[in-house]
């Protein structure tokens, strides 16, 4: 039986054209949202069809695949987009973020250093950072237009008057090369520093938003802050229950309805590795020691 | 049939999906990593005047949606222009300002760089790509860029730019988030310049 054939990578050859011209647009002012002219795909909004847009432009069949929702490869959206494209392109995938050449990313940009020759992907939702701050569009344009950043300090600020710090934890917004201020979509601050000089091309994708944009390896990328309240990532006061790593983004996991819980990595295949590599944290499943207490064993 | 007519049906790309994105991958990467020679099979084959690289970008970017300009060079030889219409589909802009892409074959006496689309504060995006036909990338005087996508600097020495293109570049990456971006080409290799890569040092 033969299925319904597609052309390489799904969309047409004129979309891609369209999506690739805005992409080098958006490489070459980096950090500025470059509208497009976004495709229904074969998935609703809200469920990367940006990304999955940008990814169809550049893909070629020898790139290597990898997709991740939240960090991890093995969760719906990850699978189900990974899937989409094993089929309509037949390339190969991957979970080693190290094999891949484009990485699709929800939310997480890998633990694993990004190398030259890789690009990540990301499925942006909410692209304009001054968005919640002002809805009109034809505002935010001029705001970025005349480089007027001046609303967004105002809520960073806010954030510390009513909290004593700056709350905002995850799409926390950056300015790029001194110009643009971005979302680097909804991705945790802890990953903010990563985007800075990356070696790896970065290219944002809001599919029902309509917009691309692009990060250049070797970017100066800084979160915003002040003087008197410096940017800082989330910190984690234990390390992953699997895999023992630390300084590493950690996934909380309710393990009962007693209170119980565990924290392991957000990136699956960085836990996974480690794990293959001997290292073990403190749930880990084999060689409980003496120190775990009966409780844990039991959930277990 | 005339001559130019015939040819211009043959020469594109023999593989329109896999060249096109052969073809985009190298000048993303060149776009990506600024003044940095990339070398790549060029996958057309279009008339004299017109070298496959260029005709390969053309085919790769330009459609309906962008009108082109081509320099008096390529615009005088009919048989580029049929090829070209041929396999872009896209109209020819009657005016450097009206265009989205440039060809240009002659680059020494092109038109100055704010004569092309700059895009607006508001939309930069709006500007135009210029394709630049060079004799080589190298054994020219040097140019040296910082910016982003560049790790700390790079250079490169192209033959044949305009006498005042280190002035009209300044100029070009003053204007920023407005400006033209470039695509170098010589032979089988590439370079960009977008208007992010800023101009330090010149060397005579």
């Amino acid at each position: 039986m033969t299925a319904a054939t597609y052309n390489f990578a799904y969309l047409d050859e004129q979309t891609k054209r369209m999506i690739r011209r805005a992409i080098l647009k958006g490489i070459a002012i980096p950090g500025y949202q470059v509208p497009f002219a976004s495709r229904e795909m074969p998935m609703p909004y809200g469920w990367g069809t940006g990304g999955v847009q940008v990814t169809a432009a550049i893909l070629g069949p020898d790139d290597v695949l990898k997709v991740i929702d939240q960090g991890a490869d093995d969760t719906t959206n990850a699978v189900s987009i990974r899937k989409f494209f094993q089929r309509v392109a037949g390339i190969e995938t991957t979970t080693n973020t190290a094999d891949a050449t484009i990485i699709q990313t929800r939310h997480r940009i890998p633990e694993t250093p990004l190398q030259e020759g890789q690009v990540l992907v990301y499925q942006v939702p909410i692209p304009e950072p001054l968005r919640f701050l002002e809805p009109r569009e034809t505002e935010t344009r001029k705001m970025h237009a005349l480089e007027e950043y001046g609303l967004m300090h105002v809520k960073l600020y806010e954030d510390i008057a009513r909290n004593g710090h700056i709350a905002t934890t995850y799409a926390y917004p950056v300015k790029v090369e001194g110009r643009y201020v971005m979302d680097p979509s909804p991705t945790p601050k802890f990953d903010n520093p990563k985007m800075h000089m990356s070696e790896a091309l970065q290219l944002f994708g809001a599919g029902r938003e309509k917009r691309i944009y692009a990060l250049p390896p070797h970017t100066d990328v800084v979160s915003l802050d002040f003087e008197d309240h410096p940017f800082e990532v989330q910190r984690f006061d234990r390390p992953c229950a699997l895999c023992g790593a630390e300084q590493v983004y950690l996934d909380e996991v309710v393990l009962d309805d007693r209170g119980g819980r565990m924290f392991v990595c957000s990136d699956s295949d960085h836990c996974e590795t480690r794990q293959a590599e001997g290292f073990r944290g403190e749930l880990a499943g084999e060689k409980l020691d003496a120190s775990t207490s009966d409780r844990t064993e039991e959930v277990i | 049939m005339d001559a130019a007519v015939t040819h211009a049906f043959e020469g594109g790309f023999a593989e329109p999906v896999l060249d096109a994105q052969a073809t985009f991958r190298a000048v993303m990467d060149a776009m990506a990593r600024p003044a940095r020679i990339i070398e790549v099979a060029p996958r057309a084959a279009p008339p004299a005047s017109l070298s496959p690289l260029v005709g390969a970008i053309a085919c790769t970017l330009i459609d309906a949606d962008t009108p082109m300009w081509l320099d008096p060079r390529l615009g005088e030889s009919e048989a580029v222009r049929a090829w070209l219409s041929f396999h872009t589909g896209a109209r020819l802009a009657a005016a450097p300002a009206e265009a989205a892409f440039a060809l240009i074959a002659d680059p020494g006496e092109m038109p100055p760089l704010d004569r092309f689309a700059q895009g607006t504060q508001e939309y930069p995006d709006r500007s135009a790509t210029l394709i630049l036909q060079l004799d080589s990338l190298e054994g020219g005087a040097p140019l040296t860029f910082h910016g982003p996508g560049i790790k700390g600097e790079a250079t490169i020495a192209p033959v044949s730019l305009p006498a005042d293109f280190v002035r009209q570049w300044t100029e070009n990456t003053k204007r920023f988030p407005r400006g033209v971006d470039l695509i170098l080409s010589a032979g089988e290799a590439l370079a960009c310049l977008p208007r992010s890569a800023r101009l330090i040092e010149v060397e005579v």
